[in-house]
């Protein structure tokens, strides 16, 4: 790829996240794994999501060995491919969301289905149903700077990479050099939906990191499941994502009422 | 051309460490201090005493001659199954709970298949005074009940791997998910050539001792270094690496790796991940595995739960790849055969993962005048209850 490219495509990637950071608001972003509870309940959902005033969603490519995450989502993701999700389909399924939805979307998962896909084809397909960014958490930064981000930066996508409070204060400064949308702040050393409730090692940690004076907003995850974990991770921080308090209300309450869930964080 | 790991952390294309951030800093304090820490003369000191002391290295190159006769061929065993607790796991075992304790390291967990390396691991915990949990898959805790009430015995906790096919691979993302949730007292002592970045090199340079110990034995008993072949069982591949180690550059010397092929390669109940595997990421290495054409991980089948994993490790990867090494795969009943072959022509009762290896000779015609040395990775106490039901003895 020539220079020119690469300085033509930054420009195009003041994509939906970039502009929904710039909103003078707390964001509210929910993850939930596709193909659960029911293989084709993924674009009622979303269309849910952002009728409730949700701001940004991570559609969460199920994979079978989720490292870094608790049991919830692993169950979920162990549901959804039970019931037959596969990236292929994801994109099936997402090929006319931007119809009817406008709110960034963002595609979690794990790096091995995408290398099988193909990482340049995957990336390619994001920008075709109009996909904003990835989170990949087990792509190392320094893997993706050196083989992925020209392929990423081509078809308009952000990668979103994450810190945790075992991050160096030198590392975060590298990740917020490489990151062009947000950074992805997990709450404490943990899998997700392990621990509930912050305590003082949080907020020091979001202390610490609102006066590093990053580059990059930072959006909270991992342990956020209420109004109250909302308040306090948003307190510093741009926004906050939530993940297995929503699978579990999703599992208990049916897919219909996702704006009650809504009502009690925002 | 090297086949050991580059500067990088790979092997050729193989290796890496695709972990989450979660993981990052733990790794990175591995990856600066391994190769540091274990060239400290204290540390090489205490390495050898136990292994000489406690271990009861080095262990014995046996000619195995009435096998040697059936086969018509010259057959050396390495004789790691007379190793304390009954398998070469221990020599890595030893090592890294050397160096979790010059890191500081309060709290030990592990995976573990067979439960050899999860015995091997608490072992070393007990030795030390370590507090200790080991992983284990549903599966294994049921097909190796003797080595579950050894790890009790040796006053750890064993937890059982409910997600997944309940196997090996399940318990290893046990313990990764317990490691991030615990990373600042806690190692991780993984049990193979497996893993992120330094562990396959970590795991190979403590299993390494099995190489150097045949160089000298065979210069001994046959006045030359190199045998023509070396074979061993490829689980995720720890005792193959410390039986290649020295000998990884040697192209005058044949590598044979063994791997399980279970009920038949195309019976979709298989583990031998050379034919069926594709590139790709397992446990933070680049590697080969079991797979779905959408990049899910696939459940492999072994009778022999120390090989029931859908990957191996990234040097392994390599070797398969470069053709360095022949890759055979051996099924439940010829493994089997071959076990009980061993115990009535010499008198040892081999690991049913070592019986994959041997089942080799069945296989493969070698001249009258070859020098093999096969590693005898482990001993079968725990798998008497699975050779009696099988055999109905
Ligand atoms: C006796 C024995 N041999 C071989 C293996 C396979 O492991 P690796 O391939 O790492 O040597 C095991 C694993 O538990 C074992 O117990």
């Amino acid at each position: 790829m020539t220079l020119k490219q690469v300085q033509g495509d930054e420009t195009s990637k003041m994509n939906r996240i970039n502009q929904k950071l710039k909103e003078d608001k707390k964001l509210l972003s929910i993850y939930f794994t596709a193909g659960y509870p029911s293989i084709n309940d993924t674009v009622s959902i979303i269309q849910n999501l952002e009728k409730s005033g949700v701001d940004m969603i991570e559609i969460g490519l199920p994979f079978s060995d989720p490292l870094a995450d608790g049991p919830t989502i692993q169950d979920s993701s162990t549901k959804a491919l039970r019931n037959g999700m596969t990236s292929e389909l994801l994109f099936k399924q997402l090929k006319d969301i931007r119809e009817t939805v406008s709110i960034p979307l963002i595609i979690m998962g794990y790096f091995n289905p995408m290398l099988q896909y193909g990482v340049e084809a995957f990336c390619k397909k994001c920008q075709d149903v109009g996909i904003d960014g990835l989170i990949i958490p087990d792509l190392p930064v320094d893997v993706y700077h050196e083989e992925y981000k020209l392929t990423f930066d081509k078809y308009g996508l952000i990668n979103v990479f994450l810190i945790t409070p075992q991050t160096s204060d030198e590392r975060i400064r590298f990740i917020d050099s490489v990151s062009d949308g947000f950074i992805y702040m997990v709450s404490s050393a943990s899998t997700t939906g392990a621990k509930t409730g912050f305590g003082n090692e949080q907020s020091e940690y979001f202390e610490r990191i609102a006066n590093m004076n990053l580059k990059n907003p930072q959006i909270v995850g991992f342990g956020i499941s209420n109004n109250e974990t909302f308040t306090a991770a948003t307190k510093q921080a741009k926004g906050a994502i939530i993940g297995s308090a929503f699978i579990k209300h999703v599992t208990n309450q049916g897919v219909d009422v996702i704006d009650t869930f809504v009502k009690t964080i925002i | 051309m090297s086949y050991n790991i580059n500067d990088k952390g790979y092997y050729g294309e193989f290796g890496g460490a695709y972990i989450p951030e979660m993981l990052y800093p733990n790794i990175e304090e591995l990856r600066q201090n391994y190769l540091k820490i274990t060239a400290e003369a204290s540390f090489q000191e205490e390495f050898h005493e136990l292994l000489k002391d406690y271990v009861g290295r080095p262990s014995p190159l046996y000619f195995a001659k009435r096998l040697s006769e059936k086969y018509n061929t010259k057959i050396y065993l390495k004789r790691e199954d007379l190793n304390h607790t009954g398998a070469h796991k221990v020599n890595n075992t030893i090592g890294q709970i050397l160096l979790a304790q010059r890191l500081g390291k309060t709290r030990i967990i592990a995976e573990t298949g067979a439960g050899q390396h999860g015995v091997a691991t608490a072992t070393v915990c007990a030795l030390m005074g370590i507090e200790c949990v080991v992983y284990m898959g549903e599966i294994d805790i049921a097909r190796q009940a003797p080595n579950v009430a050894r790890m009790k015995m040796l006053g750890a906790k064993v937890v059982p791997a409910l997600s997944g096919s309940c196997t090996l691979k399940d318990a290893t993302n046990e313990a990764m998910r317990d490691w991030i949730n615990n990373p600042v007292d806690t190692h991780y002592i993984v049990g193979s050539v497996v893993g992120p970045h330094p562990y396959p090199d970590m795991v190979a340079r403590f299993q390494a001792v099995v190489s150097e110990e045949i160089k000298k034995q065979l210069i001994e008993k046959e006045g030359t270094e190199n045998p023509d072949y070396l074979i061993a069982c490829v689980g995720g591949g720890s005792n193959a690496a410390g039986t290649y180690y020295h000998y990884l550059d040697n192209t005058d010397v044949n590598i044979i790796a063994v791997e399980a092929a279970g009920k038949g390669i195309h019976t979709g109940e298989s583990a031998a991940t050379s034919v069926l595997g594709k590139e790709g990421i397992i446990h933070g290495s680049k590697t080969l595995l079991m797979q779905t054409g959408d990049g899910q991980i696939t459940e492999p089948y072994s009778i022999s739960a120390g090989l029931d994993y859908p990957g191996v490790g990234p040097m392994h990867a390599n070797l398969y790849k470069t053709g360095r090494a022949e890759f055979i795969s051996i099924t439940d009943d010829e493994a089997m055969t071959a076990g009980l072959e061993l115990s009535q022509l010499e008198g040892i009762i081999p690991a049913i993962e070592t019986s994959h290896a041997l089942a080799v000779f069945e296989h493969k015609t070698f001249k009258p005048d070859n020098i093999i040395v096969l590693n005898l990775s482990g001993r079968g106490d725990k798998d008497l209850q699975n050779y009696i039901d099988y055999f109905k003895l």
